[in-house]
C-alpha cells in the first residue's frame, strides 16, 4: 500500500489518535455514570471559558512545552529520555539553591537569569550521568533514566527533610524566596503595558518556553550540532562515517534535554511556589513523552500539543470540581491514553487512513506527485 | 542475645513479606524480557491488579475472587501491551509508560467513583483477605509460598522445557524461530500473558494479603524495583530471586533503621537505603559489578518478511 501523503501523516493521523483516546475516555466516563457530552463541554469551558482559565491553561502548557522539547531533543538523537521527571526535580534544586544563597544579596535582574541558568545546569548534569553511562559504559539509557528519577526523588526528600527545610516549618519546604527570586506574573507584566487580565499562575516563564521552542528549532535544524545529533538518531553508522563522535553527541543531546526539563522548575518554583517544595514535577516529565510524540518531535507541533495538554489539565480540574464523580486523575488517564494511541499504537490507524484515501484516486494521485 | 535473635527473625520475616510481590512481579518480567518484550509497565499491571483484587474482594466477600480479578485486570493490560508491541510493532517502552500512567489514573478515577473514599477501597477483613497459613506473626499467606515456588518453576520452564527454549530463542534471534516454522508473535503473546498472570498475583498480594485494601499508588515503584531485580539477576530466575530478597531486605532494614543511630556511623539516611536497589542496578548496568547482557532482541519489534 502507498505511504500516506505528508499532510495526512502530520495533521490527520494525530487527530485520529486523539479521537481514539477520547473515545475510550468517553466510555470510562459513561461507566462511572456521568454524561460524556456534558463532561466534554465542561472540560472545554473549564479550559478556555474565561480569562483566568486561559491563564491557567497557558501556565500548565508552559511545563508541557519544556518537557515535550526535552523528550523530543533526545528522541531526535535516537535516545529515549524517560528521566524528565528527575531532571526537572534536580533543576529545582539548582535554581532553589541559587536563590536561597543569593536572594538577599543580588537584585532581581541579576538573580533571575542566574537562577534560570542554575536550573538548566542542574537538570543537564542529572541527565549527563545516564548519558555518560550509556556512552562510555554501555548501560541502557531507558533503564538508567528511570532509576535516576527514583534517585532524584530520594535525594530531594532527604535534602528537604534534613537540610533545606525552613526553620520551624512542619512541612518539608524551604524558606520563601524574597522578591528578587520571583518571576513576574503575566498579570503584572501585562499591566506594565496597560493590559488588564485576570490573575492566574501564568508567569513570564511562558516567554522562556516560547524562546526554547525557537531555540530548539534553530539548534536541531540550523546548527552543525543539531545536524550531528539528528544524523546519529537516523543512522549512527553514517554519523560515525561523517566524523561525528557518538559519545560526545550523546552527552550533548542528553544535556540539552535535561536542561530543558530543568526549566519546569523555573515555572513552578520561581513563578508560582516561591520556595522549594516536594514533588513539584508531578508527572510533567512523563507527560512530555506524550507531548513530544503528538507534536511529532517538531517545536511547532510540541507547542500545539502542549496547549492541548495544558487545556486538558486545567479543564480536567474544572471538570472534577463540577462533577464530583469525576476526579482530577481523569486528566492522568487521558494523558496515558494519548501516549498509548499516539505512541505505541501509532501504526494502528494508518492502514485505515490508507484505505480511506485510496477511495479518492484523484487526490491520492496529487499527493503522490 | 535473645533480643538480637528476635531482631534477626523479625527482619527476615519482614524481608520475605516485602520481597514476595517483587519476586512474583520479577518472574513475570523475566518471561516477558526473555521473549524480547521489554516491560516497563510492570508497575501499572501490579497497580490495576491490586485495585481489582481489593475492589472485588470487598464486593464479593471472597479473597479468591479478588485474586482472580487481580489476574484478569493485569491480563487486560498485558494484552494491550502485546497488541501494541507485538501486533502493531509499537515502541515497547512507550507502551509501558502509557499503561503505567493509565493505571495510575484509572485506579483512582474508578475507585473514587465506585467507593467514594478518595481512591481507597473499603477496608477488608476476614474471608476478604488472604490469611497467614502457619505463622500468624509472619504473614505467610498462600502467595508467599506461591512466590517461593515460582522461582524453581520459572527456572524449569525457561531452562528445561521446549517452550522455554523457544522463548529464549525468540528473545535472542526471532528470525531463526520464524524460519523453524514457529510463530514469533504467538510465543511473544504467551510470554506477555504469563507476565500478566505473575504481575496480577503480585498486585493481589499487595492489596488483599500484605495490606487490607487498596490505596492510591500503593505499588510505589515496586514494579520498577522488580524490573531492576530482573536486570540485577541478569535475566535468570535464581539470581533474580536473590536480587528481590536483597532489595526486600534493604526495605525491611530501612524501616527498622528509621531514627536509629548505628554505632560508628551515626544515623543512616533512610532515603539512601531506599535508593540502594536503584543505585546497585545502575552500578551493575555500568559494568562495575559483573556484566548484564540483555536478550539480544529485547525491544526490537519483529517484522515478518512477506
Amino acid at each position: 500500500m502507498k505511504p500516506l501523503p505528508r499532510w495526512a501523516e502530520i495533521a490527520v493521523l494525530p487527530l485520529v489518535n486523539i479521537a481514539l483516546a477520547f473515545l475510550v475516555v468517553g466510555v470510562i466516563v459513561r461507566v462511572i455514570g456521568a454524561d460524556p457530552v456534558q463532561a466534554l463541554r465542561l472540560l472545554v469551558t473549564g479550559a478556555v471559558g474565561s480569562s483566568e482559565s486561559i491563564g491557567y491553561t497557558l501556565y500548565y502548557a508552559t511545563n508541557f512545552i519544556f518537557t515535550g522539547l526535552a523528550v523530543a531533543v533526545a528522541f531526535h538523537a535516537g535516545l529515549f529520555n524517560i528521566g524528565g521527571e528527575g531532571q526537572a526535580y534536580i533543576g529545582g534544586l539548582g535554581c532553589g539553591l541559587a536563590i536561597l544563597a543569593l536572594d538577599r544579596v543580588l537584585p532581581a535582574w541579576a538573580l533571575i537569569p542566574l537562577a534560570i541558568l542554575a536550573a538548566a545546569l542542574f537538570g543537564a548534569a542529572w541527565a549527563a550521568v545516564p548519558a555518560w553511562l550509556q556512552a562510555w559504559r554501555g548501560s541502557h539509557i531507558v533503564i538508567t533514566t528511570i532509576m535516576f528519577n527514583f534517585l532524584a526523588s530520594a535525594l530531594m526528600v532527604y535534602l528537604m527533610v534534613n537540610v533545606l527545610i525552613a526553620p520551624g516549618s512542619m512541612t518539608p519546604q524551604s524558606r520563601t524566596f524574597t522578591a528578587a527570586g520571583k518571576i513576574p506574573s503575566m498579570q503584572e507584566a501585562l499591566s506594565w503595558l496597560g493590559i488588564a487580565v485576570a490573575p492566574s499562575a501564568l508567569n513570564l516563564s511562558l516567554v522562556l518556553a516560547l524562546a526554547c521552542c525557537v531555540g530548539t528549532w534553530i539548534f536541531l535544524w540550523h546548527t552543525p550540532w543539531g545536524y550531528a545529533l539528528r544524523t546519529m538518531g537516523h543512522n549512527p553508522e553514517a554519523a560515525v562515517y561523517a566524523g561525528t563522535s557518538l559519545r560526545r553527541t550523546t552527552m550533548l543531546a542528553m544535556a540539552v534535554s535535561g536542561g530543558l526539563a530543568g526549566f519546569v522548575a523555573v515555572n513552578e518554583l520561581m513563578g508560582v511556589h516561591q520556595r522549594i517544595v516536594l514533588d513539584f514535577p508531578a508527572g510533567y516529565g512523563f507527560a512530555g513523552i506524550a507531548v513530544a510524540l503528538m507534536g511529532r518531535g517538531h517545536p511547532l507541533g510540541i507547542l500545539l500539543a502542549a496547549l492541548l495538554f495544558g487545556a486538558l489539565q486545567q479543564g480536567g480540574a474544572e471538570l472534577a470540581f463540577e462533577i464530583p464523580a469525576i476526579t482530577r486523575e481523569m486528566t492522568v488517564v487521558i494523558q496515558g491514553l494519548i501516549i498509548l494511541f499516539s505512541g505505541a499504537l501509532l501504526n494502528m490507524p494508518r492502514p485505515w487512513l490508507q484505505r480511506l484515501l485510496s477511495l479518492f484516486p484523484a487526490s491520492a494521485g496529487k499527493g503522490g506527485a | 542475645m535473645e533480643e538480637a535473635l528476635t531482631f534477626v527473625l523479625l527482619t527476615l520475616a519482614a524481608t520475605l513479606r516485602v520481597a514476595t510481590p517483587l519476586v512474583l512481579c520479577a518472574m513475570g518480567g523475566l518471561f516477558s524480557e526473555k521473549a524480547g518484550i521489554i516491560d516497563v509497565g510492570l508497575e501499572g499491571k501490579m497497580l490495576v491488579a491490586a485495585f481489582a483484587a481489593a475492589a472485588t474482594a470487598a464486593v464479593a466477600g471472597s479473597a479468591w475472587a479478588g485474586v482472580a480479578a487481580g489476574i484478569a485486570a493485569s491480563l487486560v493490560l498485558a494484552l494491550l501491551h502485546g497488541f501494541a508491541c507485538i501486533t502493531h510493532r509499537g515502541n515497547q517502552v512507550v507502551s509501558g509508560v502509557a499503561l503505567n500512567i493509565v493505571a495510575a489514573g484509572l485506579t483512582v478515577v474508578l475507585g473514587t467513583a465506585w467507593f467514594n473514599r478518595g481512591g481507597q477501597t473499603p477496608p477488608l477483613d476476614g474471608a476478604q483477605r488472604l490469611r497467614p497459613l502457619f505463622l500468624p506473626e509472619a504473614g505467610d499467606n498462600i502467595l508467599v509460598y506461591a512466590a517461593l515456588a515460582a522461582v524453581p518453576l520459572s527456572w524449569w520452564i525457561v531452562a528445561r522445557t521446549r517452550f522455554g527454549l523457544r522463548l529464549r530463542a525468540v528473545g535472542e534471534m526471532p528470525l531463526a524461530v520464524d524460519a523453524a516454522g514457529i510463530s514469533v508473535n504467538g510465543l511473544r503473546y504467551r510470554a506477555v500473558l504469563l507476565c500478566g498472570v505473575f504481575a496480577g498475583l503480585a498486585g493481589a498480594y499487595l492489596s488483599i494479603g500484605q495490606n487490607a485494601g487498596f490505596s492510591r499508588d500503593m505499588t510505589a515503584g515496586q514494579g520498577f524495583i522488580a524490573l531492576a531485580a530482573v536486570i540485577f539477576g541478569k535475566w535468570r530466575p535464581g539470581p533474580t530471586f536473590g536480587a528481590c530478597l536483597l532489595f526486600g531486605l534493604l526495605d525491611a532494614v530501612a524501616i527498622r533503621l528509621q531514627g536509629v543511630k548505628v554505632p560508628g556511623i551515626g544515623e543512616v539516611p533512610v532515603q539512601l537505603v531506599q535508593a540502594m536497589p536503584y543505585l546497585l542496578t545502575i552500578f551493575l548496568l555500568a559494568g562495575f559489578i559483573g556484566r548484564a547482557v540483555a536478550p539480544r532482541a529485547a525491544g526490537v519489534p519483529y517484522e515478518k518478511e512477506h
